[in-house]
C-alpha cells in the first residue's frame, strides 16, 4: 500500500517539475511554476522518508538524522537565499549548484563503499551499475569543484589563472579518469580497487578546478549553466543507482534544459561553446589590431545634465559596470527626475547585459524600475533613430560597432545595440580601458559620442544633483 | 555484446524515460525569453536538488554502527537540502520582483 502511494507521489512530483519548467517560460506564470515544482519536491521528499521500502520491504531508519540534516540544510538555505544581494545572484546560484553536485558525489561514494564491503557481488555490481556509479562521481565532482571556482571568481576571491598546455592537461585528466574507471570496472576484485577509486575521485575534482580556472568573467554565466546541466546528470546517475524514477526524471530534465540553455546563451553572444570553453576570446586579445584610434571628447556633468533635461527621448543602456557600482537605484532616481521634466525614458537591455542573461532585468526590477520601461534589443534598435540621447552606463562590448563592421574583431557577428543611430551618445565609464573582452571600442571615438568619466554610481548621483539645480 | 543487450533489456523503462525527457527538456526550454534566463537557471538548479531523495535513502538505509555511511549520508542530506530549499527560495525572490512590476 505505502509503496503504491509513493509511486503516485513520485509521478505527481515528476509532472510538477515538467509543468513548473514550462510555466517558467512566461513572466506572468513563472512564479507559480516555481512554487508548484517546489511543492512537488516537498511531497516527494516527505513521501520518501516515510513510505520508501528497501528490497526486503523494510522502511527507512535514522529519521532523527534525516530530519536533523533537512532542518540544518533548510535554515542555511533560506538564510542564504534571503540575505543574498541581487547583484550577487550568479555566485549564489553557482554555490547552490556546487553543493548539489557534492551531494550527488557523496551518494555514489556511499554506494561504492557499500558494494566494496560486500566485495562487489557479481549480481549487484554489474558493469552497467559501476559505469553509472563512476559517471555520478566524476560528474558530481566536476560540478562541485568547478562551481566552487566559479563562485570564487564571481565574488572576486579567485583570480583568472591559466598556463600553457592547460587544455592538454585538462583533456589528459579527463581521459585518465575515464580510463581508470573502465579499468576498475573490469577488475573489481583487484587489490588496488579502493586506491584507484580514490584516484579517480581526486582527478575529477582537480579537473573541475582546471576546467573553470581559465574561463573569463564574462563567460561565467555560460559555465554556470553548463555546470548546472552536469549536476542534473550526476543527480540522474544517483536516481539510476537507486532505481528512483523521480530523481532520474528530474536529473535528466535539468541536464537537457541546462544544455539547451547553455547553447542559447552562447548564441546570444554569437559564439560556439567550444570557443567559450577553450577561451580563444582572451587569447585573441594580443592579435587584435593596433590601428591608430582617433581622439575622444569629454563632456562635463553640467552639460550632460542640460542635454538630457531638454531631450524628448532618452535611452539608457545599462551594463555590467552598473551592476558592479550598485547604481541601479540611483539610476531609477535619475529616471524619475527626467520624467518629471517630461523626458521619455526607456532602458535598452541587451540579452547578455549584466553578469547573467536577464540579470539586468532583475537588478532594475529590484530598483523599482517598471517592467514596461525595459525594451529588448530588436525593439531598441528600431527606436534609436528617434532617440535624442543614449546614456551608456557601464556597457561596452554590447554597443561596440566592430561587431557589425570589422570581420577581424573577435566579437564580429554578435548582435549589438546600434546606439550610433541616435543623435547623441554619452558614455559613462571609469577610464578608456577596454572592456572584458579586451577589445577597443570605436564607438568612443565617433563624433556623436561624448565620454563622462567616473564611477557609475557617483556620476549618476552628481547628475541627479545637477538636474535638480537646473 | 550480449551483456549490453541484456542490460538494455533490463533497463528498458529508464532508457525510455531518458530519451523522452531529453526531448521534453529541449522543447520546454527553447521557448523561454532571455529575460527569464537567470531565474530559469536558478529554478533548474533547484530541481537538480532532487538528488536529495537519494541522500535520504542512503541515510535511512545505513546501519547504526556504520559511521562512515551515516556521516557521509548526513552531509549529503544537508548539502542537498541547501541546494533545494535555497534554490527555490532564491528563484521566488527574483520572480516576485518581476511580478510586482507587471500591471
Amino acid at each position: 500500500m505505502g509503496v503504491s502511494v509513493l509511486s503516485i507521489i513520485y509521478i505527481i512530483g515528476a509532472v510538477t517539475f515538467i509543468a513548473g519548467l514550462k510555466m517558467m517560460s512566461d513572466p506572468a506564470s513563472a512564479r507559480k511554476g516555481n512554487i508548484i515544482a517546489g511543492l512537488g519536491m516537498l511531497a516527494a521528499i516527505i513521501g520518501t522518508i516515510f513510505l520508501y521500502q528497501n528490497e526486503d520491504g523494510s522502511l527507512l531508519k535514522n529519521h532523527i538524522w534525516i530530519f536533523g540534516g533537512i532542518l540544518i540544510g533548510s535554515v542555511i538555505g533560506v538564510l542564504a537565499a534571503k540575505k543574498v544581494k541581487m547583484t550577487a545572484m550568479p555566485e549564489m546560484v553557482s554555490l547552490f549548484n556546487g553543493l548539489g553536485g557534492a551531494s550527488a558525489t557523496l551518494i555514489s561514494l556511499v554506494e561504492f563503499n557499500h558494494l566494496s564491503d560486500l566485495n562487489f557481488p557479481a549480481e549487484s555490481a554489474t558493469p552497467g551499475i559501476m559505469a553509472i556509479l563512476f559517471a555520478g562521481i566524476i560528474l558530481g565532482n566536476i560540478t562541485f569543484s568547478g562551481s566552487m571556482i566559479a563562485w570564487g571568481k564571481l565574488s572576486g576571491r579567485v583570480k583568472d589563472f591559466a598556463f600553457k598546455g592547460q587544455h592538454i592537461l585538462n583533456i589528459l585528466l579527463l581521459v585518465i579518469s575515464i580510463a581508470l574507471s573502465v579499468y576498475i570496472t573490469s577488475n573489481l576484485q583487484g587489490a588496488n580497487t579502493t586506491i584507484l577509486f580514490y584516484t579517480v575521485f581526486l582527478l575529477s575534482l582537480v579537473y573541475g578546478i582546471f576546467f573553470v580556472f581559465p574561463i573569463g568573467g564574462a563567460d561565467m554565466p555560460v559555465v554556470i549553466s553548463l555546470l548546472n546541466s552536469l549536476s542534473g546528470l550526476s543527480a540522474a546517475c544517483g536516481g539510476f543507482l537507486y532505481d528512483n524514477k523521480v530523481v532520474f526524471t528530474g536529473g535528466i530534465l535539468v541536464g537537457a534544459a541546462g544544455t539547451i540553455l547553455t547553447v542559447l546563451m552562447c548564441k546570444a553572444m554569437n559564439r560556439s561553446l567550444t570557443n567559450v570553453l577553450i577561451g580563444s576570446f582572451g587569447g585573441s586579445k594580443a592579435a587584435g589590431d593596433k590601428k591608430e584610434q582617433g581622439s575622444y571628447k569629454e563632456i562635463s556633468l553640467n552639460d550632460s545634465a542640460v542635454v538630457m533635461s531638454y531631450a524628448s527621448k532618452v535611452m539608457i543602456v545599462p551594463g555590467y559596470g552598473l551592476a558592479v557600482a550598485q547604481a541601479q537605484h540611483t539610476c531609477h532616481e535619475l529616471q524619475k527626475m527626467l520624467e518629471a521634466k517630461g523626458v521619455e525614458i526607456k532602458y535598452a537591455i541587451h540579452p547578455v547585459a549584466g553578469r547573467m542573461p536577464g540579470h539586468m532585468n532583475v537588478l532594475l526590477a529590484e530598483a523599482d524600475v517598471s517592467y514596461d520601461k525595459l525594451i529588448e534589443m530588436e525593439q531598441a534598435n528600431e527606436e534609436f533613430p528617434a532617440v535624442d540621447v543614449v546614456l551608456i552606463l557601464g556597457a561596452n562590448d554590447v554597443v561596440n560597432p566592430a561587431a557589425k563592421s570589422d570581420p577581424s574583431s573577435p566579437i564580429y557577428g554578435m548582435p549589438i545595440l546600434d546606439v550610433g543611430l541616435a543623435k547623441n551618445v554619452i558614455v559613462v565609464k571609469r577610464s578608456m580601458k577596454p572592456g572584458y573582452a579586451g577589445i577597443e571600442n570605436d564607438l568612443f571615438f565617433q563624433p556623436k559620442t561624448s565620454m563622462l568619466f567616473g564611477d557609475a554610481k557617483k556620476v549618476l548621483q552628481d547628475l541627479v544633483g545637477e538636474i535638480k539645480s537646473l | 555484446m550480449e551483456s549490453i543487450l541484456k542490460w538494455i533489456y533490463a533497463n528498458e523503462q529508464m532508457i525510455y524515460i531518458l530519451v523522452l525527457v531529453i526531448f521534453l527538456g529541449f522543447i520546454v526550454i527553447s521557448r523561454v525569453p532571455a529575460v527569464l534566463h537567470t531565474p530559469l537557471m536558478s529554478h533548474a538548479n533547484a530541481i537538480s536538488g532532487v538528488v536529495i531523495m537519494g541522500a535520504i535513502i542512503v541515510m535511512g538505509r545505513a546501519d547504526a554502527d556504520n559511521y562512515v555511511a551515516l556521516a557521509l549520508g548526513f552531509l549529503a542530506v544537508i548539502l542537498g537540502t541547501i541546494n533545494v530549499v535555497g534554490g527555490f527560495v532564491v528563484t521566488d525572490r527574483m520572480l516576485e520582483m518581476f511580478k510586482k512590476k507587471k500591471k
